[in-house]
């Protein structure tokens, strides 16, 4: 199901925003029981929203580019009216009193909200198994985890409940659950999208991105969705960037990087994926090279002190006053600490314990300090190998998707997944996960396009042509 | 590099706990403590890094004040945020008392 034809032919008039919607909630009720993809579904809200647009069709309004496109949101995003909860008991029943600027986006561009989809718990996590209201299942295997944070929105796209969804990409949420379910997902260059009413965990590596069953489709979403918000200071001033229109100029003379630190500890069947993709790259007329950039291997250890720190500042707000959950105490600080004890899930804890620490007295500059000083290590290192190629190629997770439970247990060894997406968040640069082909688990492989800074119509270009050579 | 962490312990656990108005168990105190060492371990290749001169990085994009002009616009609705708080008197959000008895 491609959401530029779907919008096509309902701008057309050749189908009904309804009928389209209506067969995005039977696939849904077909098969989100088994993978639970979705947390809460707006059902009459989507299809109010669908019989209007369709009636302004039938008047000869033009609608916009997704025009009658179902979408799943991740739950993180604020939905006047549509409970927001981030997967965790503290917000669970929350409803939002405004719209992310996503949100407004969206509706302005014809696009019906179907649901809000799984995620781990504020964002943190790789499997989607943190989630306070149970775990989400890869539609390839119910036995095997989606990735995450974004589980559940990768895996309403990889199960056609929906053409397209939003996810949140912090260390690697979006790309991680799109190599693991195999769907194209991208995280756009930091401030391209507006976070505004995007639930804050890491402040200054947060960005919004697309997930999308083609590369095409996650363009036009990202075309809609990009944008200056003079409601998020962070974000950049600059237009939204045409994507679609240049999809098909190849790559002839570009130069591409295969970059060895995003290959360490790559399993077999993904490393042969990545070589694969580059000779599919170089068979179309890109200039590839061999690179190596060692200061990437920092970027674990700097990702889990920097996030980590700007979480447990961003998570004070959770404090049994204004919204969310309140646990009763005798006086103020009771309530807080009960209200956060209860609330909170046991990552999410680890998580704010770790920034508080790293940001406090005496260790502050050990921890948070020379952690702020590694980023700069990784964003001049990008830079000098942007100097000499126009893109990076590598894999996007070191394997293909694990069991559900089989990592749980052990946050070190679920860290270990975010390996090769976390220095583009630092860096703030773009990347996106393009599927090619499927491993020995028969599970699918993503490979990871990296680029500088403003670079998503080279990225996308790029990730056509891998797309068109990858495996059938 | 002025300090050296020294190994996560118990206590710095229940402190930082405290500090970040959480409750935990003695057993919760222990699993977490391993498992923070674990994460600290990991940046053990930082520690080790002599990044003196090198400045740090706070944000990806270079930050400066965003003004706006001074024009009154449209806030959230009162109604509709006071509907999500917890507990409300007379259009305030209601707390447990702060201020104690006078000594």
């Amino acid at each position: 199901m491609s959401a530029l034809r779907t919008a096509q032919d309902v701008a057309d008039g050749e189908r009904s925003a309804s009928e389209v919607v209506a067969e995005s909630f039977r696939a849904i009720d077909q098969r989100d029981a088994e993978i639970h993809a979705f947390l809460t579904l707006q059902r009459e809200q989507a299809l109010g929203e669908a019989e209007a647009l369709d009636v302004r069709i039938t008047n000869g309004e033009n609608v916009g580019p997704l025009a009658g496109v179902p979408i799943g949101i991740k739950d993180n995003m604020c939905q006047i009216g549509e409970v927001t909860s981030c997967a965790s008991r503290i917000l669970e029943g929350w409803r939002p009193p405004y719209d992310a600027t996503v949100i407004t986006k969206l509706k302005a561009a014809g696009a019906i909200a179907v649901g809000k989809t799984n995620m781990d718990e504020f964002a943190m996590g790789s499997s989607t198994e943190n989630s306070a209201f149970g775990v989400t299942r890869n539609p390839h295997d119910p036995e095997k985890v989606p990735g995450g944070s974004s589980g559940g929105s990768a895996a309403a796209v990889a199960a056609s409940m929906v053409p397209l969804s939003l996810g949140s990409d912090t260390g690697g949420s979006i790309r991680q659950p799109a190599a693991l379910c195999g769907v194209v997902g991208v995280k756009p260059t930091y401030g391209l999208v507006s976070r505004y009413g995007l639930v804050a965990f890491a402040s200054s590596l947060d960005q919004i991105g697309p997930f999308a069953n083609n590369v095409e489709d996650a363009a036009l979403l990202l075309e809609v969705i990009a944008g200056h918000d003079p409601k998020d200071s962070t974000s950049l001033n600059q237009p939204a960037p045409s994507l679609v229109a240049h999809l098909d100029h190849g790559v002839r003379g570009l130069r591409i990087g295969i970059c060895s630190d995003l290959l360490q500890g790559a399993s077999d069947d993904v490393a042969t994926a990545v070589a694969q993709a580059a000779a599919v790259l170089q068979g179309a007329g890109a200039e590839l090279s061999e690179i190596s950039i060692p200061e990437l291997g920092l970027g674990l250890s700097a990702y889990y002190l920097i996030a980590p720190a700007e979480a447990s500042s961003n998570l004070a707000r959770y404090d049994g006053v204004r919204y969310g959950l309140r646990v009763d105490g005798d006086d103020v600080t009771a309530m807080n600490t009960r209200s956060r004890t209860a609330g909170f899930g046991d990552e999410v804890k680890r998580r704010i314990m770790l920034g508080t620490y790293a940001l406090s007295a005496g260790y502050y500059d050990a921890y948070y300090g020379q952690a702020q000083r590694a980023r700069t290590l990784i964003i001049q290192a990008f830079a000098k190998a942007y100097g000499s190629v126009d893109l990076i190629l590598g894999a996007t997770t070191p394997t293909t998707a694990f069991g559900i439970g089989e990592k749980s247990g052990d946050p070190l060894a679920m860290y270990q997944s975010d390996i090769c997406t976390i220095p583009t968040n630092l860096a703030g640069h773009p990347a996106l996960s393009v599927p090619f082909g499927k491993g020995v688990d028969q599970m699918p492989i993503g490979v990871q396009l990296l680029g500088p800074t403003l670079s998503e119509q080279r990225l996308f270009q790029a990730a056509r042509v891998i797309e068109q050579g990858a495996p059938a | 590099m002025s300090e050296n962490p020294t190994s996560l312990s118990e206590e710095d656990v229940r402190h930082v706990a405290r500090l970040a108005r959480l409750t935990l168990s003695d057993d919760e105190v222990g699993r977490f403590t391993e498992q923070l060492r674990g994460v600290l371990d990991l940046a053990a290749d930082l520690e080790a890094l002599n990044l003196d001169g090198i400045e740090p990085t706070a944000h990806p994009s270079e930050l400066s004040n965003v003004l706006r002009t001074d024009e009154v616009v449209a806030s959230l609705n009162q109604d509709a945020v006071f509907a999500a708080a917890p507990k409300i008197i007379d259009h305030r959000f209601s707390v447990p008392k702060i201020v104690g008895d006078a000594p």
